[in-house]
């Protein structure tokens, strides 16, 4: 079963593709074994994160410029193929939210995105965010490792707002494309803290409406201001927050996630020449200014490969992603071996104020065998 | 997740142009718990069932007012076969006379519902006959 699925997927059937992301996004029991018979295959695509507001024109963008992808030659996507002339294939995942009350969704992007249809080249897919947002990056993820695998070489991901699952699910991205739109851009503090963080590029979309050259404006004296912290929180805060997390639970003595990890030029005192988001304006339903946005998509990502960090990015991701699972799996592991009166005991002696948790989650540790850093024993009774 | 999600392509194939009743449905099955994937109006049989290949639906849902259903309906379930869909539960509903539901019904078109119908009654036949 699971052979046949991965062989699918490596062959790019439309089927077994569909039918892998389900399996990763249901988390099944297969879903591990397959994703890691389509690990080797992973790594070719290049993966644009679209997000921004509802409403603000997300879909009709990814319909447009995937129009305008498959016409352009896949050289320029990627310029070491050998098959300079075929327009690149396109994987798009359309992420909407899942009503809090029902538990349902209606993922109504493909709506926009019907000039597609017809399309071999093109594989669409919509996903509900299913209420746990930690685990939506996580299936975004799984889901577009599927479609790297079958050999797509460009992955559109669509995500609305910028909360922490889009600037988690804009870590998995090469390129984030935030769409803002007329009328938001008025109040500088209507820009959402954060997206300054995740934003390669912008796109103010409905440019057709009043108000589209105010919102540039806006955005790039936001851009202005954060200059320096932007450049520091985009290309080394990300890093930085993984190797610090990474750093708080190995062996500070034994080898040096920073040095492996470290971002081309980063502890270099000059400056990175940096990546300066651009802003674009788009009337998405007209096609207009669709041009220049594929333009700096593809423009950040020759930045990403000239100056290295395409490499860098790729090592933070395995990094998180080694990070997320040890976490999940250690637990399991942890939990699967304490025996359930033990545990009680503890949460009374924590309730009665005879320990505290801590000292009490060192001392379980310790009895299960897992010892602590160094230097930082239990604290003695 | 213990429980699977049902997804459901919900689709307005041929041309008559407003979708009030499939917006409806939409609505009633994700607040059945269901996750929509809805495509909007005029969708060609090739465009149906290619949503349904992607979207990897366990159902889908028809609604047709215009009276083309006997020339599109079996376009549609010809391809879902093509496409390796055969146990996908196929529903229609919409102004489709009675004397055509035998013929429906033998193309795997399970479920028929005709105006009016509860929504409710909807939901339950996709719970209780979706893969
Ligand atoms: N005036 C105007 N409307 C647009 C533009 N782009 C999209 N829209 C409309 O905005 C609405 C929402 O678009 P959609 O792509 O679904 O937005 P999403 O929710 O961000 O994916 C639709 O009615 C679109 O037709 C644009 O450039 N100008
Ligand atoms: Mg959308």
């Amino acid at each position: 079963m699971i052979e046949d699925l991965v062989e699918g997927v490596l062959a790019g059937r439309r089927r077994a593709i569909a039918r892998t992301i389900s399996l990763v996004e249901n988390d099944g029991p297969e879903a591990q074994g397959t994703l890691a018979a389509l690990h080797p295959h992973t790594g070719r695509a290049h993966i644009v994160g679209v997000t921004g507001p509802p409403g603000s024109g997300k879909s009709t963008l990814v319909n447009a410029l995937a129009l305008h992808f498959r016409k352009a030659k896949t050289s320029l996507l990627l310029p070491e193929s050998d098959v300079a002339d075929t327009p690149p294939r396109i994987g798009i995942i359309a992420v909407d939210p899942t009503s809090p009350f029902s538990g349902g969704a209606i993922l109504g992007d493909r709506i926009r995105m019907r000039d597609l249809a017809g399309d071999r080249g093109i594989f669409i897919r919509s996903m509900a965010s299913r209420g746990n947002l930690g685990g939506l990056a996580w299936a975004t993820a799984d889901a577009v490792k599927v479609l790297d695998a079958a050999g797509f070489d460009l992955v559109i991901v669509e995500t609305v707002g910028a909360g922490q699952a889009e600037v988690d699910i804009a870590r998995t991205a090469h390129t984030t494309v935030v769409v803002e739109v007329p009328g938001l851009g008025d109040d500088v503090q209507a820009i959402k803290a954060g997206i300054l963080e995740i934003a390669d590029v912008f796109a103010v979309n409905k440019a057709d409406l009043e108000g589209a050259d105010h919102a540039v404006m806006a955005l790039r004296m936001m851009l202005d201001l954060d200059k320096d912290g932007a450049q520091r929180t985009m290309h080394h805060g990300r890093l930085m927050e993984v190797v610090a997390r990474t750093g708080r639970g190995a062996d500070a003595t034994s080898g040096s996630p920073e040095r492996s990890l470290a971002p081309p030029g980063a502890g270099q005192a000059s400056a990175v020449t940096g990546w300066h988001p651009p802003i674009h304006k788009t009337v998405a339903t007209r096609r207009e200014g669709i041009v220049e946005l594929a333009d700096a998509i593809l423009a950040h990502r020759e930045y990403l490969q000239q100056s290295g960090r395409l490499v860098w990015r790729e090592r933070e991701r395995a990094a998180a992603e080694l990070e997320t699972i040890i976490q999940h799996e250690s637990l399991r592991r942890v939990l699967a071996r304490i025996d359930g009166a033990q545990l009680r005991e503890l949460v009374e002696r924590v309730v009665q104020r005879e320990v505290d948790p801590y000292t009490a989650s060192q001392q379980l540790l310790t009895s299960l065998g897992l010892q602590g850093r160094k230097g930082q024993t239990p604290a003695p009774e | 997740m213990t429980e699977r999600t049902i997804r459901v392509l919900v689709a307005k194939p041929g041309l008559d142009g407003h979708d009030r009743g499939a917006k409806v449905i939409a609505r009633a099955l994700r607040d059945a718990g269901m996750e929509v994937v809805y495509t909007g109006i005029r969708q060609t049989p090739e465009m149906i069932a290619e949503a349904a290949l992607q979207e990897d639906v366990d159902v889908v849902g028809m609604s047709i007012l215009s009276g083309a259903h006997m020339a599109l309906f079996p376009k549609i379930m010809e391809l879902l076969g093509e496409y390796g869909m055969d146990d996908v539960l196929v529903v229609a509903g919409g102004i489709i006379p009675d004397e055509d539901v035998p013929t429906l019904n033998a193309l795997g078109i399970q479920g028929i519902f005709g105006p009016g119908t509860p929504t409710d009654r909807i939901v339950e036949f996709i719970r209780e006959h979706a893969r």
